[in-house]
């Protein structure tokens, strides 16, 4: 008889906050910057030079605790997290370990692989320097050296750790879209995989179906997509069943994801475990929160993408669409709830923001706040498609147009001549044209071959350059049908 | 009253025109150049800046602009704080040859009030130790027999005070680091109260311990020195905010109605005779000056040593974990960054810094932290208890500074315990963050200072001083070790 | 009451490589020193709060705010350094195990 696996999953999010300022020193924060141009003694870990806490970070990471419904901690005290690594200046990270600023909470999730995933904690700490590991084949494992830039040293970071309670793969994935949308709801952080803004790491172990002790954890880094998220978590998932199922052993490790040979490697073998000597930083005093401090935060809290699905799915949004918009950037939502106010339809609004709109800004390589749309132009091209004054196909050219900085939807409509004919005299000339160059098609549509219309209309939708109304062609080729 | 060079005198003739800064500095780095060869209490003279410094001052002084009590004073310090563009080596062969970008706080306030800065000190390397032997660049002697050790850490800047090298001197007090170099050098160290002075800039040894303090001739120098580099600084959390109290507020009212306890557990029979003798003096007098005198028991006293044996190396394994190798400093290279660091920190730290860090490794380390360093921090609570109820009955707490006098070099460096515990006085006041000093009183049958420690609550400076200058004037020790250059 | 310490795991922590004559000496003396401090287990500190803090400080904040006056140039940063190699510092591989 086999034994039924039961993976049980954790996952440690990094996130790094869109402060002004570094977390313990006045460098900027800046990705940009040429590479060590953006240091100073304290985040340099030069000798005998001191961190002093950021307040706005401690408000961020307020804002996200009470988000995951979590409770803040009145006293909070920083630790230091001691182990050696070359872009950790100080070979210690100014962390938090028993006494976070908030513990406790959760986060739901809709859909499917839904349900509820416990908050452990989510503590504010720093962010490393980079390495950049030269030689070999540009892995860790064969590199020659390292190069080490310190931008990123001293960037504020918090740290969101789940209780082990996720049950699948798919569920990881919803936590971690769902986690994102949080995030950037309320402003703290842009929270991009693709840039690190946002990290992922899993911690996975398997235990026979019903058990209650947790098995053997091990850690999953190099996450670097949602979707190698499920797929690393599914891949570990079986691979330490089938360990176990060969009667091997799960060694506690860290492995990382390799996502074209889509297979977890293993990375470090921990000595039993890492002894990181936490004790509390001498360097700062303790902080103490008091109610007022957390109320002031909490009056800050903007709505949550949860609440702002149901407002949405409220306004005759479907569920998939209201999630699209809600999860989507800020500028986007502004603009949707903008033209909203201003009296665009909802569903309409939504599907040009999120389909034509993103889709010709992607190709432009624009963002939607640094292009020529305005919230009035987005009310006006939705206006014009549903009194049929434009077609849908006329409506991408004229969304180009005004992307492209040619004026209003009506005035590129104007100008690119694509206002639509709807006027049946108008159109009267033209369907009689296509009728006399397709005798033969004309001939079975009028012996009972509907599906012609179709191409019919298509026919003189080409002839007119997309300016006619389909509807008023296919009511005029019936009225010569039946004559 | 001596009749010595101090910076309260220097800094009245200058102003009345009979002396310049160029004089006064001149003279110190004439002493320095007497003196140095002898006790080697300087890294770095910086002669040129130094007379530039002074130049400076005397122009200023005669435009009218008067930046306060350390306008043009001669004033050294300990190698542990960081000076722009001058080099700062903690006396370790791992920072040998680093030139830090940015100064200390202390530094700046120093510079900002017109002091003109001598050079750099001698210490024990990280200021990890008691005698100034474990300096990477070789021992500071004691002025009073150059057999003998000044203490320590802070040995390089007590004994530049001692022979007039600087007329001031900064150091940092961990566990007595001020106080006891002063006592066995016979000048005056004070260590202020926790948070008072600024740690930005100060090469960490035991963060929640350190403290910067002045070394000078007189108790109102003191007053003067620490006037200058007191006071709240945003760049150091955990520094005091408000104002600094009003420390020169005590000095000249006497000891009339002041209630003085005696620490019995400072009255130990190991401390020579010699120490015990002359402190018990210097309190007979103060009760016949008009001081109420009364016996106090600080029970927890006799753990004091032990707790800090293992916050301060705690605290030290994880600030000198930044010297690695990678961005500042000496390197040794190695096959990956793990033997890289590993063999750059056993070649760049002495022995006494490696077994200190070892010690800290391993009181913070899984399975041990509770049984030691988390018991230590509630003994450190135990001992603030026994001050805070002490300090409900008196003003200040009394008793020597340090159980010995000077020691020869070698005696104590073979078995780390003897020399930790010549701290055992001085400790108390680091755990609880209370401002202490010690006052020179007088001279063994060898001839050594003997000082005499008193200890006040938090932010006591001005109590604290008070009673410090009537001990000092009680004493009226103002003998000078032969090898002292005269200053001008 | 003896102590056992393993000298040589406590010298791999803290990254310090020392030969087998320093590890014994280090050993004894750290032994040594820690029976001695080990008598603060002797304490009765039942109820007792540990004070990590000498002073009762709370909430030492700095506001969010860019002081580029700070901020370090990099040939100022990197003329301190072992090694550099372009604008970057450079250090051996790293290990895997790290
Ligand atoms: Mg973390
Ligand atoms: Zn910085």
């Amino acid at each position: 008889m086999t034994t039924t696996w039961e993976p049980v999953i954790g996952l440690e999010t990094h996130v790094e906050l869109e402060t002004e300022s570094k977390m313990f020193c006045g460098c900027p924060v800046d990705f940009n910057a040429e590479p060590n141009t953006v240091t100073c003694p304290v985040c340099l870990g030069l000798p005998g030079a001191l961190p002093v806490p950021n307040r706005r970070a401690i408000d961020m990471i307020m804002k996200i605790g009470l988000a995951l419904n979590c409770s803040i901690s009145e006293h909070t005290i920083f630790h230091r997290k001691n182990y050696f690594y070359a872009d950790l200046p100080k070979n210690y990270q100014i962390s938090q370990f028993d006494l976070p600023v908030c513990e406790e909470g959760f986060l739901d999730i809709e859909g499917e692989a839904g349900g509820r995933v416990g908050i452990e904690r989510v503590h504010q700490e720093e962010d490393t320097g980079k390495s950049n590991h030269m030689g070999g084949d540009g892995r860790i494992t064969s590199a020659e050296y390292s190069l080490l830039d310190f931008n990123r040293s001293g960037v504020p970071l918090v740290e969101i750790v789940t209780k082990p309670e996720i049950r699948s793969a798919t569920q990881a994935r919803a936590y971690g879209l769902e986690l994102r949308a949080v995030i950037v709801s309320l402003g703290v952080s842009d929270a991009k995989l693709e840039e690190g803004s946002i990290r992922f790491d899993a911690n996975i172990s398997v235990r026979p179906k019903g058990a209650t002790t947790l098995g053997t954890k091990v850690e999953i880094k190099n996450m670097n997509s949602y979707r190698s998220m499920e797929r690393a978590i599914a891949h570990e998932v079986i691979r330490q069943a089938q360990v176990l199922d060969d009667g091997g052993r799960i060694v506690q490790e860290t492995r990382h994801w390799d996502e074209d040979a889509g297979v977890t490697r293993s990375g470090r073998v921990k000595e039993g475990f890492s002894d990181y000597r936490f004790f509390s930083e001498p360097d700062m005093v303790p902080m103490v929160i008091d109610q007022e401090w957390q109320d002031r935060i909490a009056g800050e809290l903007p709505e949550l993408p949860s609440d702002r699905r149901k407002r949405y799915q409220g306004m005759g949004l479907g569920e998939y669409q209201a999630a699209l918009v809600a999860g989507s950037e800020p500028e986007l939502v502004q603009m949707f709830e903008g033209a909203v106010d201003a009296g665009g339809s909802p569903p309409s609004v939504a599907n040009w923001l999120t389909g034509e709109v993103v889709a010709a800004l992607r190709r432009s390589d624009h963002s939607l706040a640094a292009s020529a749309l305005t919230i009035s132009h987005l009310v006006e091209l939705v206006g014009l498609v549903e009194s049929s004054t434009i077609s849908t196909s006329a409506a991408k050219a004229v969304l180009a147009g005004v992307l492209d900085g040619e004026g209003s939807p009506g005035e590129v409509a104007e100008a690119r001549d694509l206002l639509q004919v709807s006027d049946a005299g108008a159109l009267e000339a033209a369907v009689g044209q296509v009728i006399s160059e397709n005798p033969e098609e004309f001939e079975r549509l009028s012996g009972g071959e509907q599906k012609l219309i179709g191409f019919f209309v298509g026919q003189v939708m080409k002839l007119t350059g997309g300016k006619a109304d389909p509807k008023v062609v296919s009511g005029l080729l019936r009225a010569r049908l039946s004559d | 009253m001596s009749a010595r060079q101090t910076i309260r005198r220097a800094a009245a003739a200058m102003r009345d025109g009979s002396l310049t800064s160029v004089e006064l500095t001149r003279a110190a780095l004439k002493a320095a150049s007497m003196t140095e060869s002898q006790v080697h209490a300087y890294l770095t003279l910086d002669t040129e800046g130094a007379l530039q410094a002074a130049e400076m001052a005397d122009s200023e002084l005669g435009a009218g602009d008067d930046r306060g009590p350390l306008h043009g004073i001669p004033i050294a310090l300990k190698d542990n704080m960081v000076t722009k563009g001058i080099e700062t080596t903690c006396s370790s062969r791992i920072l040998s040859g680093y030139v830090p970008p940015y100064s200390a706080t202390v530094v700046e306030r120093l510079e900002e009030g017109g002091a003109v800065i001598t050079g750099k000190t001698n210490l024990d390397e990280f200021a990890m130790g008691s005698s100034t032997e474990h300096s990477a660049f070789g021992p500071t002697r004691n002025p009073w027999d150059t057999d003998r050790v000044p203490g320590g850490s802070s040995g390089g800047s007590a004994v530049t005070v001692a022979v007039g090298s600087a007329l001031g001197a900064l150091g940092s007090d961990t566990g007595g680091s001020v106080r006891q170099p002063a006592s066995l050098t016979g000048v005056v160290g004070m260590k202020p109260t926790y948070g008072l002075v600024s740690r930005y800039g100060l090469i960490p040894f035991a963060s929640s311990l350190d403290q910067i303090g002045p070394f000078t001739r007189t108790v109102a120098d003191a007053v003067d020195v620490l006037s200058v580099i007191a006071g709240h600084d945003p760049h150091d959390a955990t520094s005091i905010p408000g104002s600094v109290p009003n420390l020169d507020a005590g000095l000249g009212r006497g000891l009339d109605g002041v209630k003085v306890g005696v620490v019995s557990e400072m009255q130990r029979d190991e401390t020579e005779p010699a120490v015990r003798g002359a402190v018990a003096n210097i309190i007979e007098q103060m009760e016949a000056n008009g001081a109420k005198v009364q016996e106090v028991s600080l029970p927890s006293f006799e753990y004091a040593l032990s707790a800090y044996y293992l916050i301060a190396p705690a605290e030290a394994s994880a600030n000198l974990a930044r010297f690695d190798g990678v961005r500042y400093g000496n390197r040794v290279d190695g096959a990956n960054v793990a033997d890289m660091m590993s063999k750059t920190r056993a070649d760049g730290f002495g022995a006494e810094v490696i077994r200190r860090i070892l010690l800290g490794t391993y009181a913070l380390s899984a399975g041990h932290f509770d049984a030691f360093y988390g018991q230590a921090l509630k003994v450190r609570s135990l001992v603030r208890r026994d001050l805070d109820a002490a300090y409900e009955d008196v003003d200040v707490l009394v008793g020597p500074t340090s159980p010995t006098t000077a020691f020869e070099l070698g005696a104590k460096t073979a078995d780390p315990l003897t020399m930790y515990l010549t701290d055992v006085f001085t400790i108390p006041a680091n755990l609880s963050g209370h401002p202490a000093i010690s006052v020179p009183v007088g001279l063994d049958e060898a001839g050594l200072p003997i000082g005499f420690q008193v200890m006040a609550p938090a932010l006591g400076e001005p109590t604290l001083f008070q009673v410090a200058e009537a001990v000092e004037s009680i004493a009226a020790f103002d003998q000078e070790p032969e090898l002292a250059g005269s200053l001008a | 009451m003896p102590i056992d310490i393993d000298i040589a795991h406590v010298a791999r922590l803290a990254r310090i490589e020392l030969s087998d004559a320093e590890l014994a000496e280090h050993g004894r003396h750290c032994a040594d020193i820690l029976e001695h401090a080990a008598k603060v287990q002797a304490l009765d500190t039942e109820g007792i709060q540990p004070t990590s803090h000498p002073l009762p400080l709370v909430n030492a904040f700095r506001d969010d705010v860019v002081t580029p006056g700070r901020v370090l140039a990099r040939d100022v940063v990197l003329d301190q350094a072992p090694a550099v190699e372009d604008v970057y510092f450079r250090v051996p591989p790293a290990l895997e195990d790290e």
